[in-house]
């Protein structure tokens, strides 16, 4: 592991260096963050100073602390909504490529119809309909996002699915369930983890907008995109408190996409050779 | 091997099949709601007779498929019924914002495809120079930041700084098409940065690929000019990928739209679908949500078509 990571390239490095920062900011918030989540402290858009290090929000409340909070909560949904879909997508994916037949068409028909919505009007569609509730938002862009991961899933495990040692196992009597966890999960591992990067950061960043329009996560909780959308108002005075959390958030999207494009070089290498 | 005309009508089939089922879903999942719209919106406190007067008026004593065809057959009209929060007919609402919606998009597909292909191109044909490096790294950024990052950039450096172009889009009729060209500058160069990056990439990835072939190889070994072969013999090969993208990212914009459209106060369909999701004004949310989706699904099968049509293994019958 400590060699793979002195042949990383510069790029890969600071992509890891950003998730850790994230990390570490989502786990320690309480102790990081020097005020109360939502507790007022100051001016209403104070400039930068040694009490406010990014400043105050649009209610005098520090707008550090807010970031700081709004790490822990806005990755723990996207994490959670990453697992959920990935959890749902693969391993619909591989029922459908392991048994075939009508499970298969039944699925990929549905997984059509679900792509074939632009997937920010379903959200809006769903959210109007169910209002917007944690749990909505979880379930809406879980769904969404398992089609993608079905596509792939399903595709990764048909290339395994015809292999000798499946074959073997199926003619020793192993179940489906043994099968899909023991053969094709470990081999599809490679491309399912880049996958994973990707789609965490598709999830972020679709979370965020929603955040942004109004309709993801309700205030009075930190989170990235509703604290732009709070300060919007500041930028036309010429102060740039909107640009800390839409800058966080770029961040974040950048660290991951470093790695995954290190991590596919990588694999891709492999196979080549 | 089916013919290339028949595999067309198949996909063109299925475009409008798939048109056919959104609809359909977008139809029940209003009709999920619990309760039904009359009493969602006079609340809990209403005289059954006047939720019963409502639900006669919204026609919501009929049978659901009753329903169904009616809405689909007076959507079709272009009578999109009313609002529930103003009582204002939906046509009336959306017919300006759908050509304000159109314009913008527009306008940013006519500056984003050129430039973008020939970025592209010039990409692909000075290959891991510093220029190459330069927009590849460029691209990577933009590609990563949501939209609103770029928008507020933009308006603080553009608008606040410099005080070019004005950060709030308010666009209305008396305009002159200079003038509305000025108002959607921010909002137009905000989308060309996002979807020029993802068009550029697929542009040249498209390229390089070709560029591996033998008849490449060949046209190099006879001695012609890298300009030449990349006009002549890459680009004819690899046009089909390239339409595919730029068709793909145009349905995009459609969608887009929506962040930018908020940003800027820019009076769209998208702003009007997000104001309405806020209030639940299902009506209005049912009629832009259709004809977003059916846009959507209309370049996606326009997407399809060309790249069938333009790949010439599929032209020659077999």
């Amino acid at each position: 592991m400590l060699t793979l990571l002195k042949k990383s390239p510069l790029s890969a490095r600071v992509g890891l260096i950003i998730i850790l920062l994230n990390l570490v900011t989502m786990i320690l918030a309480p102790a990081i963050a020097p005020y109360g989540e939502t507790e007022m402290v100051g001016e209403v858009w104070a400039p930068m100073s040694a009490e406010h290090l990014m400043g105050t929000d649009q209610l005098g409340r520090d707008l550090f602390t807010r970031i700081v909070y709004g790490a822990r909560n806005t990755i723990t949904i996207a994490l959670l909504i990453t697992l959920l879909s990935f959890a749902v997508g693969s391993l619909c994916g591989f029922l459908a490529a392991t048994v075939g037949g009508w499970v298969d068409q039944v699925i990929s028909r549905i997984v059509d119809v679900v792509m074939a919505f632009p997937t920010l009007i379903f959200a809006l569609m769903v959210l109007s309909v169910a209002g917007t509730s944690i749990p909505v938002l979880i379930a809406v862009i879980a769904i969404l996002d398992a089609t993608r991961v079905y596509r792939l899933s399903r595709a990764v495990a048909m290339d395994i699915e015809v292999l000798d040692f499946v074959e073997v196992a199926r003619l020793r009597g192993e179940g489906l369930w043994w099968i899909m966890r023991h053969e094709i999960l470990p081999n599809a591992m490679p491309p399912l983890i880049a996958e994973f990067g990707l789609r965490f950061c598709f999830v972020f960043l679709f979370i965020s907008a929603l955040s942004f329009l109004g309709l993801g996560i309700q205030p009075p909780t930190a989170d990235w995109g509703s604290m732009v959308r709070e300060n919007s108002g500041a930028i036309s005075f010429g102060i740039l408190t909107p640009l800390w959390p839409a800058g966080a958030i770029a961040l974040l999207t950048i660290g991951v996409n470093l790695v995954v494009d290190w991590f596919l070089h990588r694999s891709s290498q492999i196979r080549s050779q | 091997m089916e013919t290339l005309s028949a595999m067309v009508t198949k996909r063109i089939a299925f475009g409008f099949l798939t048109i056919l089922v959104i609809s359909v879903l977008i139809f029940v999942g209003v009709e999920a709601l619990p309760g039904d719209l009359a009493e969602a919106v006079l609340g809990q406190n209403a005289l059954p007779q006047t939720v019963e007067a409502f639900r006669r008026e919204l026609k919501l004593d009929l049978p659901p498929h009753v329903r169904y065809f009616a809405w689909l057959g007076d959507f079709l009209r272009g009578d999109f019924g009313t609002s529930l929060a103003n009582g204002r007919s939906i046509a009336e609402l959306i017919g300006w914002r759908l050509a304000n919606t159109l314009f913008l998009a527009g306008m940013t597909a006519i500056i984003a495809v050129p430039l973008a292909i020939i970025l592209g191109l010039l990409a692909a044909l000075y290959q891991n120079s510093w220029f190459d490096r330069t927009i590849s790294i460029a691209t990577l950024s933009t590609i990563s930041f949501p939209e609103f990052f770029v928008a507020y950039i933009l308006i603080a450096l553009l608008s606040v700084q410099l005080i070019l172009f004005p950060s709030l889009s308010n666009i209305h009729a008396g305009m002159s098409f200079f003038e509305k060209l000025n108002v959607i500058f921010l909002p137009c160069l905000t989308m060309t940065l996002v979807v020029v990056a993802h068009m550029m990439r697929m542009t040249r990835a498209a390229i390089i690929n070709v560029l591996t072939s033998p008849f490449i190889e060949m046209a190099r070994l006879k001695g012609m000019s890298r300009v030449r072969i990349i006009l002549h013999h890459a680009l004819p090969n690899a046009l089909s990928p390239i339409i595919n993208v730029v068709v793909l990212n145009l349905a995009y914009l459609v969608v887009g739209v929506v962040v930018v459209e908020v940003v800027f106060v820019y009076p769209g369909l998208g702003q009007l679908l997000v104001d309405s999701v806020s209030k639940r004004d299902l009506p209005v949310v049912q009629a832009c949500g259709l004809i977003f989706a059916a846009t959507y699904v209309l370049l996606n099968l326009i997407a399809d078509v060309l790249s069938m049509l333009s790949n010439p293994k599929l032209r020659q019958p077999k």
